[in-house]
């Protein structure tokens, strides 16, 4: 079992996310240091990508940015090596599937146990290609994150009764990016994951204001934003994390 | 766990975001449903033969196998379809079936434009809506195919993220799909995504091999020596394979994107220079980086430019049913010319890479043995490319 089962025994969880390497990995440190001073559960380190195909512009260019600035896979798990002995809590991957599978599934997977990455998101894995990676994850103790979307509808119980760490509901169709309005109608959703599995659920996509974060963790155990994040990194770059830290506090008050 | 689908050896599978899964699952069991429908198939052929004006010749070329001096070459005609490619073959199928399953709307990636012209014509034909994603680079290079396409009633899309290209137009179009799925059909142009892509767009494909197969029985009496065709994700090859794949002796060749070289790092050979990997829904083979970044590949050719091949193609090279081979620009553009002058027949960039390899094989088969290369469509809109290739700046 991996730490992320206990990020949601304080109340709701707020968990944000942020492209590892945008602009730099130094400032990509002390943003996971001022996310976690500022009560983050979980975070999700983006390992970025090339064609990100589930992601709006706003990670999209975080990506582009990253990746122009040289940015490698072993690059990022030596930041997480260094960062470890500072911040307890616990991380998780968010990346695509050919990351890992051309650094070789073992040798990742067993390098995010060995470095204390807890779990893996991968958006372009659904259900029928868990198998994968999820007979590695589960020798190295790594939980793979499953994803569950508004057209799942027959699929979410078969999906709920495999989960593991926390389930991933993504609140509304299209790629990530914030939204005004998410009109999705998520409540038998989550009435259904709820009946088959104990594993909490968070919401992400679309989410940027406390607002949106209090609504969706009053029907969830969570709230995951990304781009509204990004968004801030965008615009401050190596000043950014006194900035994410007070977006962050705000966010967690409101969840809570 | 239950299992994946569509396979094609290692390869193939469904790599997608969980929102799309079931806009492919009912793709699959609308296409398992139609594929065996007497009246879908009577439709298709109808379109097929008084639409897209099949089947398409199969033309003895004398002056080239004279002028090789080896094998008889036969030129599989697909650029004589309607629009001017074999992308229509696909196109007729999908928006038929499409059709059939409530879809009011097309979307679609295209390269050279080829695809995005059959798509808006097959949607401009059954009243549907269509958007065309297309690298911004290349609607540059392909202007005019750009007007055909808005003259249809096609909206095109020019995609500015990446390196504005065809893998690009894909991520786009995939993209869209995810933010619009009721009443939206994508409608992928080549033999790769995910499952059951691949064996949709092979299938509406190998129509090109089973006329050959009819055409060859009928003027020489026996099956060709060898099949060639360009790769580029493989539509057409595997299209021009597929019937032959029981048949040992045919020899089957796709010639992929060499660009500049493959020992260059301006190239889209992806079985020479590219490694197993997941993209596009898929796995199969790739052009990347040692850390799985997808590489920006590179050719003159536009249709070809794209850092992936299709999961059934990865599977006859691992198995070694099929060969594939690096064709520079410079050798393509050599065989543009060549069979322009040769026999009066202008093949699109994409295909002069299939009659630049069948230029260097022929003299090594005996004048009994015959070589079908497949003309996967015409050439006009390359004119204006080749021209500033070779240094002279025309204006379409």
């Amino acid at each position: 079992m991996s730490d992320i089962g206990k990020a949601f025994e304080n109340g709701k969880a707020f968990i944000p996310f942020i492209t590892c390497g945008d602009p730099d990995l130094d400032t990509t440190c002390r943003i996971i240091k001022s996310m976690a001073e500022n009560g983050a559960d979980i975070i999700e380190l983006g390992i970025p990508f090339s064609d990100p195909t589930a992601e709006g512009p706003v990670i999209q260019a975080a990506n582009e940015r990253a990746l122009s600035g040289g940015v490698t896979t072993d690059d990022i798990f030596d930041m997480v090596r260094r960062i470890r002995g500072e911040v307890d809590v616990p991380f998780a991957f968010m990346t695509y599937a050919n990351v890992v599978y051309s650094y070789g599934s073992e040798k990742f997977i067993s390098t995010c146990r060995e470095t204390g990455v807890d779990a893996l998101i991968l958006p372009d894995l659904p259900f029928e290609e868990k198998g994968e990676f999820a007979p590695v994850c589960r020798k190295f103790g790594v939980d793979l994150i499953s994803l569950i979307a508004p057209t799942s509808s027959n699929r979410v119980a078969m999906i709920a009764k495999e989960a593991e760490g926390f389930v991933y509901i993504v609140s509304s169709l299209g790629v990530t990016g914030t939204r005004s309005v998410i009109d999705s109608d998520l409540g038998p959703i989550i009435k259904t994951v709820r009946e088959n599995t104990s594993v909490p659920c968070a919401i992400g996509f679309g989410i940027s204001t406390p607002g949106q974060a209090a609504e969706m963790a009053s029907i969830s155990d969570g709230a995951i934003v990304g781009s509204a994040i990004v968004k801030m990194i965008a615009q401050y770059g190596k000043d950014a994390p006194r900035y994410v830290g007070e977006y962050i506090k705000k966010m967690k008050d409101a969840v809570r | 766990m239950s299992a994946s689908k569509g396979r094609f050896g290692d390869h193939g599978g469904q790599y997608i975001p969980e929102t799309l899964m079931n806009a492919v699952i009912e793709l699959e069991e609308a296409y398992e449903k139609y594929k065996k429908d007497p009246e879908f198939n009577e439709e298709l052929s109808k379109l097929f033969n008084d639409y897209a004006g099949r089947p398409s010749r199969l033309y003895y070329a004398s002056k080239m196998t004279k002028d090789l001096g080896g094998a008889k070459i036969y030129l599989k005609r697909e650029d004589l379809n309607h629009t001017g490619s074999h992308k229509i073959n696909n196109v007729l199928g999908q928006a038929l079936l499409a059709k059939k399953m409530g879809k009011t709307r097309l979307i679609a990636e295209t390269g050279a434009g080829q695809h995005g012209v059959a798509t808006a014509t097959a949607a401009a034909l059954m009243g549907m809506e269509c958007l065309v994603f297309m690298g911004e680079e290349d609607t540059v290079r392909q202007a005019l195919n750009v007007y055909r396409m808005r003259l249809l009633g096609a909206e095109v899309i020019p995609v500015r993220t990446g390196t504005a290209t065809l893998k690009d137009a894909v991520s786009e179009a995939m993209r869209e799909w995810t933010r619009r799925i009721n009443d939206t059909h994508y409608c992928l142009g080549s033999v790769m995504g995910p499952h059951p892509f691949p064996t949709i767009v092979r299938d509406f494909q190998s129509v090109i091999s089973k006329e050959i197969k009819e055409q060859m029985m009928e003027t020489e009496g026996r099956l060709p020596d060898a099949v060639i065709a360009c790769v580029g994700g493989g539509s057409n090859a595997m299209g021009s394979f597929y019937h032959f794949i029981d048949d040992g002796n045919v020899r089957l060749i796709g010639c992929e994107a060499a660009g500049k070289g493959v020992d260059t790092f301006e190239t889209a050979a992806t079985i020479s220079t590219g490694r197993s990997g997941i993209f596009h829904g898929m796995k199969s083979y790739f052009c990347q980086d040692r850390f799985g970044q997808i590489a920006p590949v590179y050719s003159i050719s536009a249709g070809l430019d794209y850092p992936g091949i299709g999961p059934e193609h990865a599977y006859l090279h691992d198995i070694g049913r099929a060969e594939y081979v690096p064709v520079t620009d410079e050798e393509a553009v050599c065989a543009f010319e060549y069979l322009s002058k040769t026999e009066g027949i202008i093949p699109a960039i994409e295909s002069a890479h299939a009659v630049a390899y069948a230029m260097k094989i022929a003299k090594d088969f005996t004048p009994d043995q015959n070589i079908v290369i497949t003309i996967s469509g015409r050439g006009d809109k390359d004119c204006a490319a080749i021209a500033r290739y070779r240094g002279e700046d025309i204006h379409e």
